[in-house]
């Protein structure tokens, strides 16, 4: 068992909904207990479906067990058939009625109906919600288009002379963070250079356009997490190559153009001159300098986090502080570019695991999911999220990609924002005494939500939200504000410096942000030197040590 | 029904049928416009069912007993309905989380119990606060026969009288979201102590089943003279200490809610406890506190200013305090809620409703909106329907709306459609797609989590009720 206050990725079955609710003229079935129907709710309230999902449950019932849920299920197929009149059905069972083995894709082909039924093996005990959408997909990818494979040991045939080169965007779905705007950007930018989209999928696609994805001369992988199995698959039985740079940023799309170039037998220079974007200007532009060295710390799917920190390093002059993602499956990825950046990196769906490893690195900036904007509030440090789990807040009514040209602009918008301006930073640090900046001023251009210092508000914060600055108020709640690797990675770390009044009032001089951060460096610094009691010296001196703020 | 005469102020703007639907009038005069009687036929629904397992209840639990922590034991899908479907997320340092089963635990590789210890273990180092644990059975666990029981005997026997461990089922193979409540409740109903001078072993089991109104159709039935009121159901804080200060004026008293706000203080009950149900979902709580020498009084739900009326009547009838009193001492509070549900009439008179099925407050609330604010009732669905403890509000139903039991959503759906409602009253995942079709609906789940209860809140209900419709009219996009 394994404790979980908040879960980065839902059950696979919800992955196989995201897969069924995105397409036209699936059915799902579900086999699951009363209760599992409020997965629905993701897609009619999260993402404001104006539809229900395709989906079916069997609701069954603890007065069924006993009896026959087999039955229910066959029932539930027949009537989901004679009502909905899909193309194709899938049919799998949730976590509860994975127990009770009835064999829900067995049941279902032996009712013999006149559309393909698409079995779903998803076993909830061991995988995920990104597992169950990847799995979904490569299923009805393989169901649709293999009885359209050619022989497997026939050569592709040439793109015929005249003919403009082809692609099917592989990866969207229902639920997907930013997925609807990311693929109109990316069909955009491919139509631009003159490749030509035929599928989208699963995003909107019908089973009829799945079982012509071989037509296509080239698959693009937008959503690695969701369409790599399935792109493999293609690869392997149609020969088709795939484009896999994910083109999140300015750098990335590039080497998306350079690599669908390649692939599509374009003049790969061209192309990418043809793209353009905002940020490299802005990014160079002078006001921007106070960007320079802003510490970051980066979660989310593999995906997006790797992609994300290429951006902040490169694009914006940030300083990665920390580099991590929750599904497993692709930690290779992240290890890698962790190794690039420097840091250690963190592959964990442990909630608590990852608010430890942000308080320890005490970044400026969060870029992460729901989960870490919660972190974020807590620690009263600012969050922009860049990746799934997802909120109503992320299916913004604006256009608003992550990717292409588009996309880095609105990187650029969205991560500048919650910083301080830069003379507004000098600023502060000038004349810090001035009321109207306090200590716990924020950037003027934001509303003025205080992430109380307990240093100086006497800790009066509501009850469940206690915003605690890292290491402000050492022991005080009862998630300690100091980490316990730490303090044992120290020599002499059970001896705790005091901070003397003077240094205590001269440390509140130093804006919150990096108030938390100054406190644990010198404090650090006191312990390395033996000083017991900290003061105005001390916390100068650590200043000069560690070279930072 | 209690025997005093009743006054009858007539609610203002009420004209339409039922025409003298009068609050203080006992039920029994509001009969003969349209009520229908207790025995409406019911449509009983067995197909997929569009609702939310009893889980869903900590979400309100949790926050009602803030020394309490609800440990879930289930599946990934567990905790992400809690999070996802709940949109709490927002929300810092729930005091709910999940032991997430996994494979090692279902392959028998992981001793179960010595998981749960370690859990446990964790949970309560990192909150020391801490003082009542629940483990909360879900489908999983009750489908693998998980005893949670008996993991909460024995872990409540180590924590060593610092932490009260139960149990109780929310699973949605046992439960229907507010089921949650009742079996959460009912969990903690042995250990409510005996209040004093209650001999505990004179509690009668089984309990006399009846109310003071049936004593006193019956005389000569033996009852305890009543010694304390308890108001079983979460309410909101603020809604509680209204009651407490109208019970106070009747002089009433003393007077307990269930569940406390804090875990660690349970109420004292015993024969001469009297109870008073305020949320309809209640019911194995009801028949576990029966058990315990508790006596039920009959009333309808405080919803409206009729119902709160009845409500109060009806316990003020036990401690021997007549309809008139209660009038006297309502006078000002009644007045102020017939204006504010009065502000709503307009917009809401004569328009038709369609309930499908959430929490079982579905009829009460259908009873308050055809009386008080005259609208027309299409469909009433509940998940559940207690004839017994919804007789009165049965008898109260203006008209002849079809009642339904359980559920079918498709075959619901389309009923819903044919009758083309002016509001549907629906779950989260039925409400947008309506809309879509052009439905004006309201989220159930909204009537759950906000205080709707008593005569200061009896505007705010309607309020819920007139706003989708209000919206359609205002917007022009």
């Amino acid at each position: 068992m394994e404790l979980t206050i908040w879960t980065y990725e839902g059950p696979p079955h919800v992955g196989a909904m995201r897969i069924a609710t995105a397409m036209k003229g699936v059915h799902y079935v579900l086999h699951a207990p009363q209760g599992d129907t409020y997965a629905d709710l993701l897609f009619t309230m999260i993402e404001r479906r104006d539809h229900r999902p395709p989906v079916t449950y069997t609701t069954f019932q603890a007065q069924d067990l006993g009896g026959d849920t087999a039955e229910l299920l066959k029932t539930a197929v027949r009537e989901a058939h004679e009502r909905f009149k899909p193309d194709v059905m899938l049919v799998g069972a949730s976590c509860t009625a994975e127990l009770i083995q009835d064999n829900p894709g067995g049941l279902a082909e032996s009712l013999g109906l006149p559309i393909p039924v698409v079995p779903l093996e998803l076993p909830a005990y061991q995988r995920k919600e990104n597992w169950g959408a990847s799995e979904t997909f490569y299923q009805l990818v393989r169901a649709l288009a293999a009885p359209h494979a050619p022989p497997p040991a026939e050569p592709r045939p040439e793109r015929p002379a005249g003919q403009a080169p082809s692609c099917n965007l592989l990866g969207p779905t229902a639920l997907g963070f930013r997925h609807r705007d990311d693929t109109a950007e990316i069909r955009r930018l491919l139509e631009a250079v003159g490749v030509e989209v035929r599928v989208v999928a699963p995003l909107g696609a019908t089973a009829h356009d799945l079982a012509r994805l071989g037509e296509a001369d080239f698959n693009v992988v937008l959503y690695p997490e969701v369409a790599h199995a399935a792109a493999s698959w293609l690869k392997r039985t149609f020969k088709q190559p795939m484009v896999t740079t994910v083109p999140i940023g300015v750098g990335a799309t590039r080497d998306f153009l350079r690599e669908v170039a390649v692939v599509a037998g374009l003049e790969a220079d061209s192309l990418v001159e043809r793209m353009h974007t905002q940020l490299p200007w802005y990014s160079r532009s002078v006001d921007s300098n106070y960007l320079t060295g802003k510490r970051v710390f980066i979660f989310g799917d593999a995906t997006h986090a790797v992609a994300a920190a290429r951006v902040a390093r490169d694009e914006m002059g940030f300083e990665v502080v920390g580099l991590g993602a929750y599904n497993r499956e692709f930690a290779r990825e992240v290890r890698a570019a962790a190794k690039e950046y420097g840091v250690e990196p963190l592959i964990t769906d442990d909630y608590l695991e990852v608010e430890e490893a942000i308080r320890e690195a005490a970044p400026e900036l969060i870029l992460g999911t729901q989960m870490e904007r919660h972190i974020a509030k807590r620690l009263g440090i600012f969050c922009q999220v860049i990746s799934a789990p997802v909120h109503v807040q992320d299916f913004p009514a604006r256009y608003s990609p992550l990717m292409g040209p588009e996309g880095a602009n609105v990187l650029f918008d969205s991560w500048v924002h919650p910083l301080m301006m830069g003379l507004e930073e000098h600023l502060l640090g000038m004349f810090q005494e001035d009321f109207e900046f306090g200590n716990d001023t924020l950037p003027s251009h934001l509303r003025a939500e205080v992430p109380n210092d307990p240093a100086t508000a006497n800790g009066g914060s509501p009850a469940g939200s206690a915003p605690v600055i890292p290491a402000a108020e050492p022991g005080a709640s009862a998630d300690s504000a100091v980490p316990a690797s730490a303090l044992a990675a120290e020599p002499d770390g059970d001896i705790d410096p005091e901070w003397n009044a003077e240094a205590e009032k001269e440390l509140g001089k130093i804006p919150f942000f990096v108030r938390g951060k100054a406190r644990r460096n010198t404090e650090r610094f006191a312990r390395e030197q033996g000083v017991v009691e900290i003061s105005v010296d001390t916390l100068y001196e650590a200043k000069a040590h560690f070279g930072g703020r | 029904m209690t025997p005093s005469t009743p006054s009858t102020p007539t609610i203002p703007g009420c004209t339409n049928p039922p025409a003298d639907t009068r609050d203080g009038a006992g039920p029994g005069a509001a009969n003969g416009t349209g009520t229908a009687n207790g025995e409406l036929p019911v449509l009983k629904e067995r197909g997929q069912r569009e609702v939310f397992c009893g889980l869903t209840g900590i979400i309100w639990l949790h926050r009602k007993m803030q020394d309490a922590f609800f440990l879930i034991i289930g599946s990934r899908t567990c905790a992400h309905l809690m999070q996802s479907a709940a949109g709490v997320m927002i929300f810092a340092e729930p005091r709910f989380g999940t032991a997430i089963i996994e494979e090692k635990d279902l392959a028998g590789m992981a001793d179960a119990n010595e998981e749960l210890d370690r859990v446990v273990t964790r949970l309560l180092e990192r909150r020391p606060e801490i003082r009542t644990l629940f483990l909360v059975g879900s489908c999983p666990s009750e489908v693998i026969k998980l005893d949670l029981a008996r993991a909460a005997q024995r872990l409540d026997a180590e924590a060593g009288g610092e932490v009260r461990v139960l149990s109780y089922s929310g699973s949605g193979i046992e439960t229907t979201f507010t089921q949650g409540e009742d079996t959460c409740l009912t969990s903690m109903v042995p250990h409510m102590p005996p209040h004093a001078g209650a001999d505990h072993s004179a509690s009668r089991p089984g309990g006399t089943n009846g109310s003071a109104a049936a004593r006193q159709a019956e005389p000569g039935t033996a009852a305890a003279p009543p010694t304390s009121l308890l108001v079983v159901g979460t309410i909101a804080d603020v809604v509680e200490d209204q009651f407490q200060r109208i019970f106070g004026e009747l002089g009433v008293g003393p007077v307990h809610f269930f569940p406390p706000r804090r875990s660690a203080e349970l109420p004292p009950i015993g024969p001469g406890t009297r109870m008073l149900m305020a949320q309809p979902w209640v019911n194995d709580t009801m028949a576990a506190l029966t058990q315990r020498g508790c006596e039920r009084i009959d009333a309808p739900f405080p919803f409206g200013v009729e119902g709160t009326t009845e409500w109060l009547v009806a316990a003020a009838a036990e401690w021997g305090i007549g309809r008139e009193r209660v009038m006297e001492v309502t006078a000002a509070a009644r007045e102020r809620g017939r204006k504010a549900v009065a502000r709503h009439r307009a917009t809401l008179e004569d328009r038709s409703i369609f309930f499908f099925p959430d929490s079982q407050i579905e009829i009460p609330l259908a009873r308050f909106l055809g009386r008080e604010l005259g609208m027309r009732l299409l469909e009433v669905g509940t998940p559940f329907l207690h004839r017994g403890h919804m007789a009165r509000e049965l008898a109260l139903l203006p008209g002849t709306p079809r009642l339904s039991e359980g559920q079918d959503v498709d075959r619901q759906l389309d009923r819903c459609r044919a009758d083309q409602p002016d509001l549907v009253v629906c779950g989260l995942g039925l409400a947008n797609p309506l809309e879509a079709e052009g439905l004006s609906t309201k989220w159930a789940i909204e009537l759950v989590f906000t205080p709707i209860h008593g005569y200061e809140q009896a505007g705010d209900l309607a309020e819920l009720f007139a706003r989708p419709l209000v919206r359609r009219e205002l917007l022009e996009v």
